[in-house]
C-alpha cells in the first residue's frame, strides 16, 4: 500500500522536531530515511505509527487517514520494529512474537490456527525458530532484533516501519537483516544511519536535516558529495565495491581550507 | 544446527496452565476448609457440614453456637481473606505491568494511605460526626479521593507517564499519611489499638453484609483482567512496542489504573491495610508460571487467595485467643518463603 506523509509537523516540548515533511512512498517501495543525529528521523517514524501526535499534517496508508483509524485497525495497516524496547521482560521470544497478533485476536477469544501459523512463518522467515523458546531477555542484540522483526511480520500488516534495524548488530547480522528487509514485498520505511546501506538497498532516500526534508528521490541521485557535505559534514564518493562489483558509498572528513594549524579541541 | 519442529508453546518445560489452576484450586479449597474448621474452637468437618446443610434448607442447626461460629464468623472471614488475597495480587499484577516496575504494588499509587486517612477520621471523630458512615465507607471514600488527586496530578493532556504516576502517588500518599498521623495523635488511648489493628489489616470483622460489594468488584476485575493478558504482554515490552501492535495506550493504561485502584480500595475498605501481598505474590506467581500475563493472572489470583487464607489462619491461631493483624505475618512468613523461592529460581 502507498504511504503518504502530508506536510507533517511534530513538536516535542517547545521544539519543532519534524517540520512540514511531505513524502510519498509508492506501493512496494523501500524508503530509507536518513539524516544526522537529532534530525527528526525517529520522531517522524514514531509519528507515522502513532506514538507521538503531529501538530499539523496527516499520514495515510492505502488512502486511509491514520488519525481517524482506531488503534487495532492501524495495526493492520503498519507493523513496526521500534527502537525503544524494554528487554527486561520475563516473556519467551515466542510470546514476544505472539504479541504481534494483538490486533488479530479478539479480547474474548484465543489464538487460532491462523495466529500460530503467522508466528511460525515469521520465525522461519527471520531464521529465529531456534530462538523461540528462549527468554527474550537472554537474547543478544542481534537476536532480539530478529525476534522484533518476526513480531512485526507476524502482524501481517500492509506496510512495515523500521527504526535503525541494524543498530547494535554485528556485520554479518546487519547484512542478513537488510537483505531480508529488502526482499520483503510490502511498502517499507526504514530509518537508517549508514548511508551506504541506503544506497545499496533502498528504492528511495529521504534526507532530513533539522526536521526538514532536504532531499527525496532515488538514493544514487540524492546521495551526492554536495549533500553529504552540507547535511552530514562529510565528503562522500561512490566507488565500485571490489567484492560485490556494486556501487559503494564511502565517506571522509571534510578538508578544512580556512585555517592554519588544526584546532586542538 | 539441530532443527526440531517448534511447538506453539515455548519448549521450556512449564507445567500446563490447567494443572496449576487445578492444583491451586484444590489447595484453596483445602485451606478454606481449614480456615472454617480451625480457630479458638475446633469444629470438625461433619459438624460444619451439618451447619451448612441446615442453612441451605433455611434452618439454623443446633447447637446454635456452632452455627454462629461457622456461619456468622468463619465463613465470611474466609471469603474475605480470599477476596483480599486475590484483589491485592491482581491489583499488583496490573500495576507492575502498567508502570513496568517490579517494585510497584497497590500502595504505590497512594490509595491505601487515602483509605487509612478516611478510616482513621471516622474512628477518631466518631461515625456520627461524618453522616453516620461506617469505617469501611470512610476507607473507600479516602481511597477514591486520593486516586482522583493522583489522576489529576499525574496526567498530562490525558496521558499518564509512569514516572509521574509513581511520583504523584508517593507524594500524595505521604501527605495522607502525615494527616493520618496528626489525627491519630488526637485520638484517645483506647482508640489507638483499634487504629493500629486496622492499619495493619485484618479480616476478623468480616460479616456477610460487608462482603457483597467487594466480592462482586474483585470478581469483575479479575474476569476483565483475565481477558487483557495479551495487552499486558504487549505493554511489558514498552510503550512504543505496544502501540506498534495496536494497543490504544491511553485507554489501556487508564483502564488498568482504575481496575487496580478499585481492587485496592474495596480491599482496604474490607480489611484495612494488608501489606506485602500485592507486591510479592505476583512475583512468586511469575516464578511458578512465567511472565506471560495470560498464564500469570489466574495463577496469581489463586495464589494470593491461598496465601491470605493461610496467613489469616496463622494470625488467629498462633496466640489464640488473641488475634494478630495480617501484615505482621504476610511479611514474617511470606518474606522468607519468597526469598527461598528466589534462590531456587536462580539455581535453575
Amino acid at each position: 500500500m502507498q504511504i503518504m506523509i502530508n506536510n507533517l509537523s511534530v513538536r516535542l516540548g517547545m521544539r519543532t522536531v519534524v517540520d512540514d515533511v511531505r513524502i510519498d512512498v509508492p506501493d512496494g517501495a523501500l524508503l530509507a530515511v536518513i539524516g544526522p543525529n537529532g534530525s527528526g528521523k525517529t520522531t517522524l517514524l514514531r509519528a507515522i505509527y502513532g506514538a507521538v501526535r503531529p501538530v499539523a499534517g496527516s499520514i495515510s496508508i492505502g488512502g486511509q487517514d491514520l488519525a481517524s483509524v482506531p488503534a487495532r485497525r492501524a495495526a493492520r495497516l503498519r507493523a513496526v520494529v521500534p527502537q525503544f524496547q524494554h528487554a527486561d521482560v520475563g516473556l519467551s521470544a515466542h510470546t514476544v512474537v505472539g504479541t504481534g497478533r494483538h490486533s488479530h485476536v479478539g479480547w474474548w477469544t484465543h489464538e487460532q490456527e491462523a495466529d500460530r501459523d503467522a508466528v511460525q512463518t515469521a520465525l522461519r522467515q527471520t531464521g529465529a525458530e531456534e530462538l523461540a523458546p528462549r527468554a527474550f531477555s537472554t537474547l543478544s542484540g542481534g537476536e532480539r532484533q530478529r525476534i522484533l522483526l518476526a513480531r512485526a511480520l507476524a502482524q501481517q500488516a500492509a506496510t512495515l516501519l523500521l527504526d535503525e534495524p541494524t543498530n547494535h548488530l554485528d556485520p554479518r547480522a546487519q547484512l542478513d537483516l537488510l537483505a531480508l528487509v529488502a526482499s520483503l514485498p510490502m511498502t517499507r520505511i526504514a530509518v537508517l544511519h549508514d548511508l551506504d546501506q541506503a544506497l545499496a538497498h533502498a528504492d528511495l532516500a529521504a534526507v532530513l536535516h533539522q526536521g526538514r526534508l532536504v532531499a527525496c528521490g532515488p538514493p544514487a541521485e540524492v546521495l551526492t558529495n554536495d549533500l553529504t557535505t552540507a547535511v552530514f559534514g562529510v565528503r562522500s564518493a561512490v566507488i565500485m565495491h571490489p567484492l560485490t562489483q556494486r556501487p559503494h558509498l564511502v565517506t571522509a572528513p571534510v578538508v578544512r581550507t580556512d585555517m592554519g594549524p588544526p584546532d586542538p579541541t | 544446527m539441530p532443527h526440531t519442529p517448534t511447538p506453539f508453546e515455548p519448549v521450556r518445560t512449564r507445567a500446563p496452565l490447567g494443572l496449576w489452576i487445578g492444583a491451586l484450586g484444590i489447595g484453596l479449597g483445602l485451606v478454606a476448609v481449614l480456615g472454617v474448621c480451625v480457630g479458638s474452637v475446633f469444629i470438625a468437618v461433619p459438624e460444619v457440614w451439618d451447619v451448612l446443610a441446615a442453612r441451605t434448607q433455611g434452618r439454623v442447626n443446633s447447637p446454635v453456637l456452632n452455627d454462629t461460629i461457622i456461619w456468622e464468623y468463619r465463613i465470611p472471614r474466609v471469603i474475605a481473606a480470599i477476596t483480599v488475597g486475590a484483589g491485592l495480587t491482581v491489583s499488583g499484577v496490573a500495576l507492575q505491568g502498567l508502570v513496568r516496575n517490579p517494585l510497584a504494588d497497590p500502595y504505590i499509587v497512594g490509595v491505601s494511605s487515602g483509605a487509612s486517612l478516611g478510616a482513621v477520621l471516622i474512628m477518631v471523630l466518631g461515625s456520627g460526626a461524618l453522616l453516620g458512615l461506617p469505617t469501611s465507607a470512610g476507607a473507600f471514600l479516602g481511597a477514591i479521593g486520593v486516586l482522583a488527586l493522583v489522576f489529576l496530578f499525574a496526567q498530562q493532556r490525558g496521558a499518564f507517564a509512569d514516572s509521574r504516576l509513581v511520583l504523584a502517588g508517593v507524594a500524595i500518599g505521604y501527605v495522607a499519611t502525615a494527616a493520618t498521623s496528626f489525627i491519630q495523635l488526637q485520638a484517645r488511648p483506647g482508640q489507638l489499638s483499634g487504629i493500629l489493628f486496622w492499619s495493619l489489616g485484618s479480616v476478623a470483622g468480616a460479616r456477610w453484609d460487608a462482603l457483597a460489594i467487594p466480592v462482586a468488584v474483585i470478581l469483575a476485575c479479575v474476569a476483565w483482567l483475565a481477558t487483557k493478558g495479551r495487552t499486558l504482554n504487549a505493554l511489558s515490552l514498552g510503550d512504543d512496542a505496544a502501540v506498534a501492535v495496536g494497543v490504544h495506550l491511553r485507554s489501556a493504561r487508564l483502564m488498568l489504573l482504575i481496575i487496580a485502584a478499585l481492587c485496592t480500595a474495596v480491599t482496604v475498605a474490607l480489611a484495612g491495610g494488608v501489606g506485602f501481598v500485592g507486591l510479592i505474590v505476583p512475583h512468586a506467581a511469575r516464578m511458578l508460571v512465567g511472565a506471560d500475563h495470560r498464564r500469570l493472572l489466574p495463577v496469581a489470583a489463586l495464589l494470593g487467595a491461598v496465601f491470605v487464607v493461610l496467613i489469616d489462619l496463622v494470625a488467629r491461631t498462633i496466640g489464640s485467643p488473641q488475634e494478630f493483624p495480617l501484615t505482621i505475618f504476610t511479611a514474617l512468613i511470606g518474606g522468607p518463603f519468597f526469598l527461598a523461592l528466589m534462590r531456587r529460581q536462580r539455581a535453575v
